[in-house]
């Protein structure tokens, strides 16, 4: 059963088409991320199904309710906005209350409601506060309180943390999590350009670009199987190396790159004929070093050119095939700029796209 | 960072950032440059009120002797008694205060009526993007560009055909929609830069119109709303066009009735009489400047940067 779902929705500003047939179903009690580059359309598609936006064409169906003209307040959703939006002039206590008194909910309900919400959220010393008197933090606990509170189905998030500092963003992405386990029937959507939240947080990611969805998996298929090249490419951090060449088929498959040549045997191909002209794309932490890279069905010596300590791990970058190639290495390990080094890596774990239409082979 | 500061506050307070005021010299050349053409300013603006001062606190003897910058030998304010109650306007001699009455009754409805109305004019454009939202902004906004010479006379008409002619209630409507393109362009621009994320939030909580409009906009938009009120006094208080074509002699603003004591060619010219009469009519926007000199200035700012 769906618990929201978007049915060949189009929205244009003029001219300017910025969402073309789009269609999403998200379950109920799902956690599903909208994610993309800025101006994507993300933001904007979470503003239709919040009846913020009138859409061009289509239909919006929330808790299988033709919602597609209804007011924002008759959708049964609740939303948290990047700035906070708190009413600076009312106090916390009353920033809950208002969406309740404007639905004309009992004092003692009101109450109640908030009582609940603040001991979820940890806000109960705050309630007589005003919001100028709050950190951000505790400003954006407030705001999912006051979604909280409406006792809605759907929850909309629009980029929530991004105003916070990193420790903060931390720390609200494990309660926004832990909340949805609480709320076990409440849907979330969550709108999102950062790939470390949407992989956390996400049962499912809508991965956008230009008014379109490109992929919409689970978080371990967006980034194990991506679709395309552009999804690959977004997904991952460092970002995965393409290294331009051809697939042939003489007998076995296999991807020529200049004088690097990868035995294709182990890949899963999605169609078992295609070759020609492809990106063959492999992620920097797939990449073993060393004595592991010697038992690794490809294999080969490159030299390091720069190195770049990051704590836990060191990024090092060095060419394939003439191409740039970046690979993790453990921390731990010394290496040194100028160094040959053997990798390796299971071609299994890689993912090709055709040079055109940057589809998946 | 923590070992680091701790470790060197001995040596980091003698090399600390200056501390204390800078050291200033009082009569640098600067300084005597800036105050002196200050006050060569603040003189030439003040001397003309000095002189109206100083003149409706003396007896017409005083004034023949002819100098008008000396202070009066003899201080009297029966000038400001006949400015106020006895001078002699056509048929009425009961002085300013007629004027007065009519000037606070057509200013106090009209400055009310036209920041009610604009302040929702500016908050519709500003946040409830209808069709042809854009189109009306830019016809209020020409309108304001448009001399009001030229639409005296069909107001007149207007006026008469609604039998409003020489009424105040007339004179309320006018003012209120010349104050109208201005107005809500204050209150548009105040508007837009408020967050809109605030007013989405609302909408989500089943806010309407009005209730987003009372509860979330108004309580936040105080600073803005004294702006209108002193633009719309000042605007409506000093008005004198509009005040005499569209009233009549009963209903005559102050600022009418202070023209007919002043030019009045029968009689002897009583200086002091005009002089007292004139601080009178004024005092009512300088009061208002005086009071709320910082928040206009803070208000006027608001508008003008934002938006």
């Amino acid at each position: 059963m769906a618990s929201v779902s978007v049915k060949n929705l189009f929205l244009s500003f003029g001219e300017v088409k910025v969402l073309q047939d789009l269609n999403l179903e998200v379950g109920r009690g799902e956690f599903l991320v909208l994610l993309g580059s800025s101006g994507c359309g993300k933001s904007t598609l979470l503003n239709c199904i919040a009846g913020l936006l009138d859409i061009s064409d289509g239909q919006i169906f929330i808790s299988d309710k033709n919602v597609t003209w209804e007011e924002p307040k008759d959708r049964g959703i609740g939303m948290v906005f990047q700035s906070y939006a708190l009413y600076p002039q009312m106090t916390v206590e009353g920033n809950l209350a208002f969406g309740l008194r404007n639905a004309g909910v009992g004092r003692d309900e009101i109450a109640r409601r908030i009582k609940q919400a603040a001991e979820l959220l940890h806000i109960e010393p705050l309630l007589k506060r005003k919001p100028a008197q709050l950190s951000g933090g505790q400003r954006q606990r407030v705001a999912i309180g006051r979604a909280l509170v409406r006792d809605v189905d759907v929850f909309l998030f629009d980029e929530p943390l991004s105003n916070l500092d990193a420790k903060l963003r931390a720390e609200l992405r494990v309660e926004i999590k832990r909340l949805h386990q609480q709320l076990e029937n409440t849907t979330m959507i969550y709108v999102t350009h950062d790939q470390i939240e949407a992989l956390t947080l996400a049962d499912r990611i809508a991965i956008m670009r230009g008014g379109a969805i490109q992929q919409l998996a689970d978080p371990h298929t967006i980034y194990n199987r991506p679709v395309n090249k552009y999804v690959a490419g977004f997904i991952g951090s460092p970002s995965i190396n393409f290294l331009d060449g051809a697939v042939t088929r003489d007998g076995k498959p296999r991807f020529t790159s200049g004088d690097v040549v990868v035995d294709l045997e182990r890949y899963p191909f999605e169609d078992g004929s295609s070759e020609g002209a492809c990106a063959f794309g492999v992620r920097p932490e797939h990449i073993a070093f060393g004595d592991a890279a010697a038992g690794s069905p490809f294999s080969a010596e490159v030299r390091v050119d720069v190195v770049e300590p990051m704590g836990s791990d060191t990024l090092v970058w060095s060419k394939l095939g003439g191409q740039d190639f970046r690979f993790r290495v453990d921390g731990q390990l010394a290496v040194a700029t100028g160094e040959t080094v053997r990798i390796g890596f299971d071609p299994a774990r890689a993912s090709i796209f055709d040079k055109k239409t940057e589809l998946r082979l | 960072m923590d070992s680091s500061t701790a470790t060197l506050p001995a040596n980091s307070t003698a090399r600390a950032e200056p501390r204390g005021r800078k050291p200033q010299r009082r009569l640098s050349r600067r300084n005597i440059i800036i105050y002196g053409t200050l006050t060569v300013a603040a003189i030439y603006y003040l001397l003309p009120l000095y002189v109206m001062v100083v003149t409706s606190l003396k007896g017409m003897p005083e004034i023949r002797l002819g100098n008008i910058f000396s202070p009066p030998l003899e201080i009297t304010f029966e000038p400001w008694v006949k400015a106020w109650a006895t001078a002699c306007t056509g048929l009425n001699c009961d002085g300013l205060s007629r004027g007065f009455w009519n000037s606070v009754r057509i200013t106090i409805p009209s400055v009310i009526l036209s920041i009610l109305v604009a302040s929702v004019n500016g908050y519709a454009l500003a946040n409830w993007r209808f069709k042809g939202a854009n189109i009306f902004f830019t016809i209020l906004i020409v309108g304001a560009f448009i001399p009001y010479q030229v639409m005296l006379y069909p107001i007149v008409i207007i006026l008469r055909e609604i039998g409003l002619y020489g009424s105040l209630t007339g004179l309320v409507i006018v003012h209120t929609i010349f104050g109208m393109p201005i107005l809500t362009l204050l209150f548009r621009n105040y508007f837009t830069s408020i967050p809109e994320e605030l007013f989405k939030a609302a909408r989500v909580d089943g806010a309407g119109f009005w209730t987003i409009y009372l509860r979330i906009m108004l309580p936040m938009s105080l600073p803005i709303f004294v702006v209108a009120m002193i633009i719309q006094v000042t605007g409506i208080w000093n008005d004198f066009l509009f005040g005499v074509v569209y009233t009549g002699p009963e209903t005559y603003p102050m600022t009418v009735q202070l023209n007919n004591i002043v030019n009045s060619t029968q009689g002897v010219k009583e200086y002091n009489v005009n002089m007292a009469a004139t601080i009178i009519t004024g005092l009512v926007p300088l009061i208002i400047y005086f009071i709320s000199g910082k928040l206009f200035v803070r208000g006027i700012a608001a508008g003008a940067v934002k938006g």
